[in-house]
C-alpha cells in the first residue's frame, strides 16, 4: 500500500491505496464521489473526466498515486452554495443529456474547454474539443448548444465583472 | 491490472538507480499508453518508476534555429506553445492532433517516442525534421532512434531527456486518423530541411520510415504534383481490420500530397 494525499473539491483527503488503484476508483470507492462515471474503462469515452491541477483528464487513465499533492475537482465540486455551475445550468436549460451517464464527463470537459477558449467558442471548435467524450443518446446536438450558451454566458459575466 | 511497486523519484539519478535495483521495471511518463496496457494485462512490470515528479524534464525553448522540447512536456503544451507555433507550426499542429484534449493533457513527447508505437504521430516529426534525441547517456540522431515496432535505440534504463528539432524552411504533417483511436492509420510529415527534403511516414509500417523516392522528387520540385505519381509498394506495410496494406500504401501518397500542399499553404 502507498499513502496518497490530495485535495478533492477543496477538501484535503488521504488514504493508503494499492499503487494500481485508478484515480476514478479512488474517487468513487474511497471518497464515495460517484458522480464521476466509468463508461468504457479503455480511455476512450470520457465519462470519467475530472480536473487535476486545473486541467481535464481521464481519471480511468491516471493512477491515484500519480495525483499525490494534486488538486482534484469532480462534478460534485462545481456547484457552489446550492447554485448550479453555469455549464450545469446550460446543460439543464438546453437539454444537453438524455440518459445522463456521459453528462458528468461532458460537463467537466466543457468547463475546461471554456477556460482554454476565453475568446469564445464556435460550433466547429466545440465539436473538435469533444473528441474525447462519447455520448450514445443525444447525437451531441444539444450538448454543443449547451456549451455554446455556457461559453457565451460565462464570457458575458466576465465582461460585466 | 496486476500489482506493482510504485516509485516517484525526485531526480534522474534516483530514477536510474531505482530502475537498476528493480526486477522488471518500467518507466512511466504521462501514462496514456502504459496505463491502458496495464489495465489490459498486456504488461506486468514489477515496478513502475513515475517520471512525473521530475519537473525539470518539461519545458520548451527556441534558440539558434532549434526548438528544444523537454521529454516530459505534454502534448497540449506543445500544441498551444506560441514559440513552437512560430518556429515550426507543423509540430504544433501535430501535437494538437494527438488523441483527444484529455489525453493531450497527460501524454508527453518523451513517452511517445520512447514507446515508439507504429501509429504514433511524434516519430514522423522527429524523423522528418531530423531531430536529435537527448538521453541520460548520449544524443541519438533521428535516423538511428526508431529501430522497429515499439523498439528504439534506447538501452535498458536509459531515459529520454529532451528532443531538439532544427527549424525547417517549410514543413507540414497530414494524417489519416483512425476515427475511434485517433491514431494515424497513415501520417506523413514533409520538411524542407538544411539537409534537403525529408519525408517520414508513420502508421503504415511496423516503424516510422523515410520515403526516399518522394524526398528526391520533392527536392526537384516541392509541389503536390511531384509526389502524385509516386506509387508506394504495399510490401511490408501493416494490414489490420482498419486498413489493408494496399490501402495504406495508397494513403501514403495521398497524405504526402496533402502535406506538401499544406506546407506551401
Amino acid at each position: 500500500m502507498t499513502a496518497v494525499s490530495m485535495t478533492v473539491n477543496g477538501k484535503s483527503v488521504s488514504a493508503d491505496v494499492e499503487p494500481r488503484t485508478l484515480l476514478v476508483e479512488y474517487l468513487r470507492e474511497n471518497q464515495r464521489l460517484t458522480g464521476t462515471h466509468v463508461g468504457c474503462d479503455t480511455s476512450q469515452c470520457g465519462a470519467c473526466v475530472v480536473h487535476v491541477d486545473g486541467v481535464a483528464v481521464k481519471s480511468c487513465t491516471v493512477l491515484a498515486v500519480q495525483a499525490e499533492g494534486a488538486s482534484v475537482v469532480t462534478i460534485e465540486g462545481l456547484a457552489k452554495d446550492g447554485k448550479l455551475h453555469p455549464v450545469q445550468e446550460a446543460f439543464r436549460e438546453h437539454h444537453g443529456l438524455q440518459c445522463g451517464f456521459c453528462t458528468p464527463g461532458m460537463i467537466m470537459t466543457a468547463v475546461d474547454m471554456i477556460r482554454r477558449h476565453p475568446e469564445g467558442l464556435d460550433e466547429a471548435t466545440i465539436r473538435a474539443e469533444l473528441e474525447g467524450n462519447i455520448c450514445r443518446c443525444t447525437g451531441y446536438h444539444n450538448i454543443v448548444r449547451a456549451i455554446e450558451a455556457a461559453s457565451a454566458a460565462m464570457g458575458a459575466k466576465e465582461a460585466a465583472a | 491490472m496486476y500489482q506493482f511497486a510504485y516509485h516517484r523519484p525526485g531526480s534522474l539519478a534516483e530514477a536510474e538507480k531505482l530502475f537498476s535495483a528493480a526486477e522488471d521495471p518500467k518507466f512511466m511518463s504521462g501514462g496514456q499508453t502504459l496505463i491502458p496496457t496495464l489495465k489490459q494485462r498486456l504488461a506486468s512490470p514489477s515496478d513502475i518508476i513515475d517520471l512525473g515528479g521530475l519537473k525539470d524534464l518539461a519545458g520548451i525553448s527556441v534558440a539558434d534555429g532549434v526548438v528544444t522540447i523537454g521529454a516530459a512536456t505534454r502534448h497540449a503544451d506543445v500544441a498551444s506553445s506560441a514559440e513552437v507555433r512560430k518556429a515550426i507550426p507543423a509540430l504544433a499542429d501535430l501535437a494538437g492532433w494527438i488523441g483527444d484534449p484529455l489525453v493531450r493533457h497527460r501524454g508527453t513527447i518523451g513517452g511517445s517516442i520512447a514507446n515508439a508505437d507504429p501509429s504514433a504521430d511524434y516519430p514522423a516529426a522527429v524523423v522528418a525534421l531530423n531531430a536529435t534525441v537527448h538521453t541520460t547517456r548520449r544524443t541519438i540522431a533521428a535516423d538511428d532512434f526508431f529501430t522497429g515496432m515499439f523498439e528504439t535505440a534506447l538501452h535498458t534504463g536509459e531515459i529520454v531527456t529532451k528532443i531538439a528539432f532544427p527549424v525547417a524552411a517549410q514543413a507540414a504533417y497530414e494524417k489519416f486518423r483512425n476515427p475511434a483511436s485517433r491514431y494515424a492509420m497513415v501520417g506523413v510529415f514533409v520538411a524542407r530541411t538544411a539537409g534537403g527534403v525529408r519525408v517520414a511516414v508513420t502508421g503504415a509500417a511496423p516503424s516510422v520510415f523515410r520515403q526516399e523516392a518522394m524526398e528526391a522528387a520533392l527536392g526537384k520540385s516541392f509541389t503536390p504534383d511531384a509526389v502524385a505519381g509516386i506509387k508506394v509498394s504495399p510490401d511490408g506495410l501493416n494490414a489490420d481490420l482498419h486498413a489493408s496494406a494496399e490501402y495504406r500504401a495508397h494513403l501514403v501518397t495521398v497524405m504526402a500530397k496533402r502535406a506538401v500542399a499544406r506546407a506551401n499553404g
